[in-house]
């Protein structure tokens, strides 16, 4: 096994391809979870509806 | 066994001897998306969507968006499942071997953990946002897929895309669940459309794909009954289904355009019904399946499009003497 051909990889075994990989799943786990956010808060309010203003203080 | 065994092995060593150690997920994003089946997402969609807007009642549009959604991902969370499962047989079909499972680019655990995590949070979220009967029925049609389909039928029995095609039909009642909290005649008659269109749609890619499904040992009508049986049954569940498809129109949801494109499109399906039936040899047989299979989606489209139109668009004219 040549040292060229052998893709190099970090100090936790990983290669430069694995790394893109792990950080595009990242950026795709990021998004889901932010879309989630905003799909929670839309849904909060169109289920309280407007009436949730008029209420006894 | 052993060969399919030894080949989903063999590819999934290769995948991970060429990338990280087998500790390390190996997946793009767009492997875990194939593992969601977009194609069958799609067509979840397209039915819920058609059974929340021919639902006597009124939803939020947030919340319809977000319970289409739901239903969305719950149906990709069955596919995903139900590719963990077959990981084995899709290793030996060409029409499977580069999903991502039996490629080595995802685990199986990984798979399964998705799926799961998919399936509850799906169903939990729909019934938090809708109502507990759209969950409920959410819940099932993915364990029906999952096991009932996919881990108990499939393997066993010649008829288990007619009984595993209650699956694909439940999703116009989740919708039409979502929006009024029940189930009407009316989903009831889409289900029974989808679920009769199922066979003669899948059994003209079986014909063409028998090898691979006898590579697999996957029972497929075509390789227990053989192929003149096959197109026996699919001549009759499509002369079943024709009726069918008109039947919305018949029953009052579906107005006069809706009777016009059914009537067409379903007598374009008995046409390819029939030169399957008739052209059992050669490359006219092969095209003939094909045809058939690529017109049962166009079909099924025009007639679920047709009742989103009329609604939508304002086109439903109600037949005269028919239906409500």
């Amino acid at each position: 096994m040549s040292g060229g051909e052998e893709e190099e990889r970090d100090a936790q075994g990983l290669t430069a391809a694995d790394r893109r990989r792990r950080r595009q799943r990242s950026i795709a786990l990021a998004l889901a979870l932010g879309l989630l956010v905003a799909l929670f808060y839309l849904v909060t309010i169109a289920k309280l509806g407007p009436g949730v203003l008029i209420r006894p203080l | 066994m052993a060969g399919i065994s030894d080949t989903l092995q063999t590819n999934a060593a290769a995948g991970r001897a060429s990338r990280a150690p087998a500790t390390v997920s190996n997946g793009e994003v767009r492997d875990f998306l194939a593992l969601l089946k977009p194609r069958v997402m799609s067509l979840v969609v397209f039915t819920a969507l058609t059974g929340m807007i021919v639902a006597h009642g009124t939803i939020h549009p947030v919340i319809g968006f977000a319970a289409i959604l739901a239903i969305a991902v719950g149906a990709g969370a069955s596919g995903c499942l139900n590719m963990w499962w077959d990981a084995d047989i899709d290793a030996v079909m060409s029409r499977t071997l580069d999903r991502p499972i039996p490629a080595g680019r995802i685990a199986p655990q990984e798979a399964l953990a998705f799926g799961i995590t998919l399936s509850v949070g799906s169903v939990l979220f729909l019934g938090l946002i809708a109502n507990w009967l759209a969950a409920g029925l959410l819940a099932f049609t993915i364990f029906y897929y999952a096991v009932i389909y996919s881990m108990w039928l499939k393997r066993w029995t010649p008829q288990n895309i007619v009984i595993g095609g209650a699956a694909g039909a439940f999703p116009p009642m989740i919708g039409e669940a979502a929006v009024t909290g029940s189930v009407s005649l009316d989903t009831a008659i889409l289900f029974a459309i989808i679920f009769i269109w199922t066979p003669p749609h899948f059994w003209a890619l079986a014909l063409v794909k028998s090898g691979d499904y006898a590579r697999a040992g996957v029972p497929m009508l075509p390789n227990v009954s053989g192929p003149d049986e096959t197109r026996r049954q699919i001549l009759l569940y499509t002369l079943v289904l024709v009726p069918l498809g008109l039947a919305p129109a018949l029953v009052g949801f579906g107005g006069a355009i809706y009777l016009a494109v059914a009537a067409l499109s379903g007598a374009w399906m008995l046409v390819c019904a029939l030169r399957v039936w008739r052209r059992r040899e050669g490359p006219a047989a092969t095209k003939a399946c094909w045809a058939l299979f690529g017109f049962s989606i166009v079909y099924l489209f025009l007639l679920f499009a047709t009742l989103i139109a009329e609604r939508v668009l304002g086109l439903f004219f109600a037949v005269p003497g028919l239906g409500a």
